[in-house]
């Protein structure tokens, strides 16, 4: 939920990463915060298990600069991947504003993908949300590898809707500034709407 | 579509900041802060030092999710109130509505005075609360303008 404080002039709005176990939504978050101008950002908090895997929620906030006089704040969340974490995934999309779908593009996780995809629906309308009318971008991740299914047969399998469709290569970076600008400027777009 | 915003209006926020800062003389608490439940901080009164207040309204707002979640596994509606006792700094959290009223204390204080006097302030801060989400839904035509005014432009110049 877009929250709105005239007297400190801000708007925050609140963002979560979506997708299998290890699709690459810690990483995703990971460069941005590598990448963001230390003013511009605060603490990357990440409650995950021993072994790096996300538990809870990974969390950074991050400011993007000022709209009309208001400094526009993301909030970014990433969501435990794993399937026994479905009580938390539900927790995290509590408020969200838009969603960024991340499919690892390889050709074992197809099922995992497809699975998730359902999930995310299932517990946005939990949250009284509908899938196809939130901010919505999908991002097929992990190109880099040998073993991934062509764009077009991923796209056919994963696009819910007119999305747009990034494909990453999150551990270098490629596709994560172009898949946030696309969820956030859809999500300042239906504040404009009202 | 998400949720309708929720829009603090100057005097509200004025409002809030007085009864936080209320409380936290009352309560001789460190630092009290109000947060929505869905981790957006809102407000906050006292020394707060080098504390990341962006992370602990998410963290607060991560951690009641949580406990009510149990609460209900175990047959509960929700836990109203949560406490974290330390050695030295304590947290008692209480539930209004979608936000939460977040008290940090130290020595100085004891938790049944928190309690004592957070439960007058919830009260204070609920009816503020009620004033916002009615105002926020009913979002007045200067506002709507205001955001319906936001151009391409602006929203591609914070991309840089």
């Amino acid at each position: 939920m877009t929250f709105i404080n005239y007297a400190s002039r801000e708007i925050n709005c609140k963002i979560v990463y979506y997708g299998p176990g290890l699709c690459g939504k810690t990483t995703n978050l990971q460069y941005i915060y590598d990448s963001t101008a230390p003013q511009a950002k605060g603490k990357l908090i990440s409650l995950a298990t021993e072994t790096d895997r996300t538990l809870f929620f990974d969390f950074m906030p991050l400011e993007l600069g000022t709209v009309r006089g208001f400094k526009t704040r993301f909030h970014l969340y990433t969501v435990p991947g794993q399937v026994y974490y479905d009580a938390s995934r539900k927790l995290i999309l509590k408020g969200v504003d838009g969603v960024v779908f991340v499919a690892d593009s390889q050709e074992e996780r197809m099922d995992a993908n497809i699975e998730s995809l359902y999930n995310l629906e299932e517990n946005l309308e939990a949250q009284g949300f509908d899938l196809m009318k939130i901010p919505y971008v999908l991002q097929l991740n992990k190109r880099d590898l040998p073993n991934v299914i062509p764009i077009d047969e991923l796209s056919a399998e994963l696009k819910k809707k007119g999305e747009p469709v990034y494909e990453a290569v999150a551990t270098n970076g490629e596709g994560v500034f172009d898949t946030l600008k696309a969820v956030a400027k859809q999500v300042l777009t239906e504040l404009r709407k009202g | 579509m998400a949720e309708t915003p929720v829009i603090i209006r100057e005097h509200q926020f004025q409002k809030i900041k007085s009864a936080l800062a209320r409380l936290c003389v009352e309560a001789a608490a460190r630092v009290v802060f109000l947060v929505d439940r869905d981790g957006q901080p809102i407000a906050f009164h006292g020394e707060i030092g080098e504390m990341d207040t962006t992370s602990f309204a998410s963290l607060a707002a991560g951690n009641v999710a949580a406990t009510n979640s149990m609460a209900k596994l175990i047959g509960e509606d929700q836990f109203p109130s949560v406490v974290h006792e330390g050695e030295r700094e304590s947290i008692f959290i209480s539930v209004i509505g979608r936000s939460l009223l977040v008290v940090v204390f130290d020595e100085r204080s004891t938790l049944g005075l928190v309690k004592l006097r957070t439960k007058k302030a919830t009260f204070v801060v609920a009816e503020i609360l009620e004033g916002v989400a009615r105002d926020s839904a009913d979002l007045t035509l200067s506002e709507s303008s205001f955001f319906a005014e936001i151009t391409d432009e602006d929203i591609d110049s914070l991309f840089g």
